[in-house]
């Protein structure tokens, strides 16, 4: 563990880590990048493999906005076989843990990659960022300079709000911002001999210990605030989502699209059970069933697959959102999981992503456990 | 959703009237017969079912076996969907932990059963309309004793209300 301090110029944030990832590439202490970079439009960024410093546009990890959970990007670039190259990946918080859990389910290697994690202020629907970009010439640094004033702008992520762990688990090397100072410098800090040794080739300045403290002060506050409003929301949404009546209400929007699975980071299935043919039945099944019930809702299963998917997903779910962002008929599908999730993550004592070594509740068992289940 | 929602199908219309415990019905009407669909393990409680009824021990036959190789190997969906396609009971049987077939199947379905009653208690769609229950191959008496308690256990909470609604 070492903490450095790398020291912000004329108080501009994003052109001095503009220029620590040109370094990381031009000292080759990563063979490629993978980063976020502003779209041409600046209205959305993009994930971007990047190999050649040279090509590199603008790179803003930063920004506001969370347009793919990029766990799912390592596991496509990692999953037939681990990288033969050294690789940055640069990573918000919920993106680490996502892939933490992707490794387990064996679906990414982290073989020769440098977890780099940035701390996560929270991010906006891409709908709103766009807006935003429209309206101002970098939302990034309006959205910074209100950070640093201490708001909040409740018009983020209802997953951001509520999200637990602004500052990365697992990263090689975090680029700290929660509690610092980050018009003057930011914090880089080492977890592992590998961010140990980025910090080396960087020839930086190790911190001083009071500003390590003040920014363990800070995530405390920051992750208590959080956890009150992940209380508000599951309170909430326990109202919401309680009884078949509710719970039906709730989904009766649902257009049956499955966006939800398509964009969860852990919804790994290559062969989606509801993608199968296992309940496609003959018309006179369909009749029947309508005969018996009078009305029966079409295309079927609707609920069925939402409540699989909790079955399937909830004990790994990260609280990452993008479900919620991908609905066209705005459920509030995170929250459920969300609900769901911390129920079922209390009784393994799990949290997804907090630990490679702790194994998938569903991958393993103990044998004097849940006796009053079965 | 309220103008969504369907009439109550008949049989269900008697229930929503005298939705207490002990149902008294009209001359008219069947008493309410709950349907219990079993996913039971090809070594221990489906061979279980078969020596209750071989040696004609006496239980309600309220239930509709589905013979699995392992009760590992029942994913929530079916139980899910047995739910939702107006199944009263699920009853989910397997061999006695550590008697496993297939060494673990058991307990891997006893944490997936877990994590579904707890996900059904959590957003109150009566969790306990799942049992899991471990009965062995030789333990016929104890299939038909699990069946009839089931089934009692069911008359007295009445059918599955999510029959009433069209919208699943």
């Amino acid at each position: 563990m070492r903490n450095a301090i790398l020291e912000v110029k004329n108080g501009n944030l994003l052109d001095t880590l503009d220029a620590l990832w040109r370094q990381l590439l031009e000292k080759e202490i990563v063979e490629a990048l993978l980063i976020p970079q502003e779209l041409p439009s600046r209205l959305n960024v993009v994930q971007t493999l990047v190999s050649n410093p040279e090509s590199l546009q603008v790179p803003n990890p930063l920004a506001p906005v969370l347009p793919v959970n990029s766990a799912r990007i390592v596991s496509q670039m990692t999953k037939v076989t681990p990288s033969n190259k050294k690789v940055g990946v640069v990573l918000r918080s919920c993106e680490l843990r996502a892939l933490i859990e992707l490794v387990k389910l064996k679906q990414a290697s982290l073989e020769n990659l440098v977890l780099i994690g940035i701390d996560c202020f929270g991010t906006y629907s891409i709908d709103q960022y766009r807006k935003l970009a429209q309206e101002t010439s970098s939302p990034t640094e309006d959205f910074l300079k209100a950070v640093n004033e201490g708001k909040e702008d409740p018009l983020l992520r209802e997953a951001c709000q509520s999200c637990e762990y602004p500052p990365p688990l697992n990263a090689d090397l975090t680029i700290g911002l929660v509690g610092i100072d980050f018009e003057k410098g930011i914090l880089l800090q080492a977890s592992t001999p590998e961010g140990e040794r980025i910090l080396e080739m960087l020839e930086l300045k190790d911190s001083d210990e009071k500003t390590v403290a003040k920014r363990e002060e800070a995530i405390a506050k920051l992750t208590a605030q959080r956890a009150k409003k992940v209380e508000e929301i599951l309170e909430r949404t326990q109202q919401e989502a309680s009884g078949w009546e509710n719970l039906l209400t709730l989904f009766a929007p649902c257009i049956n699209c499955h966006n939800c699975k398509t964009v969860c980071p852990l919804c790994y299935c290559k062969e989606c059970f509801f993608d199968s043919p296992t309940f496609e039945m003959e018309a006179e099944k369909y009749l029947g069933w309508a005969e018996k019930r009078g009305t029966i809702r079409m295309p079927t299963d609707t609920l069925l697959f939402h409540l699989t998917r909790m079955n399937h997903m909830a004990v790994s779910c990260v609280g990452c959102g993008m479900c919620q962002e991908a609905c066209p008929s705005d459920i509030p599908v995170s929250n459920i999981f969300r609900l769901v999730g911390s129920r079922v993550q209390k009784i393994f004592d799990y949290i997804p992503g907090r630990s490679l070594e702790e194994e998938l509740p569903l991958a393993t068992f103990k044998e004097d456990e849940l006796v009053e289940v079965g | 959703m309220a103008e969504e929602k369907s009439e109550p199908i008949e049989e269900v219309t008697s229930v929503e009237e005298k939705p207490k415990p002990t149902k008294k019905v009209s001359a008219a009407e069947e008493p309410f017969e709950p349907i219990i669909v079993g996913f039971l393990c090809n070594w221990c409680t489906y061979t279980a079912a078969d020596l209750a009824g071989t040696t004609r021990m006496q239980y309600p036959p309220n239930i509709r076996p589905i013979r699995t190789m392992c009760s590992g190997s029942v994913d929530p969906v079916y139980v899910i969907r047995a739910l939702l396609s107006g199944a009263d009971g699920v009853l989910v049987g397997g061999c006695h932990p550590g008697d496993c077939h297939y060494v673990s199947g058991n307990y891997k379905a006893r944490r997936k059963m877990t994590i579904l009653k707890t996900i059904l208690d959590t957003l109150a769609l009566d969790d306990d309309r799942v049992w899991l229950k471990w009965i062995s191959a030789a333990e016929g008496r104890k299939f038909a004793d699990t069946a009839t308690a089931f089934t009692e256990e069911l008359k007295k909470q009445g059918p599955n209300p999510v029959k009433k609604y069209w919208s699943t």
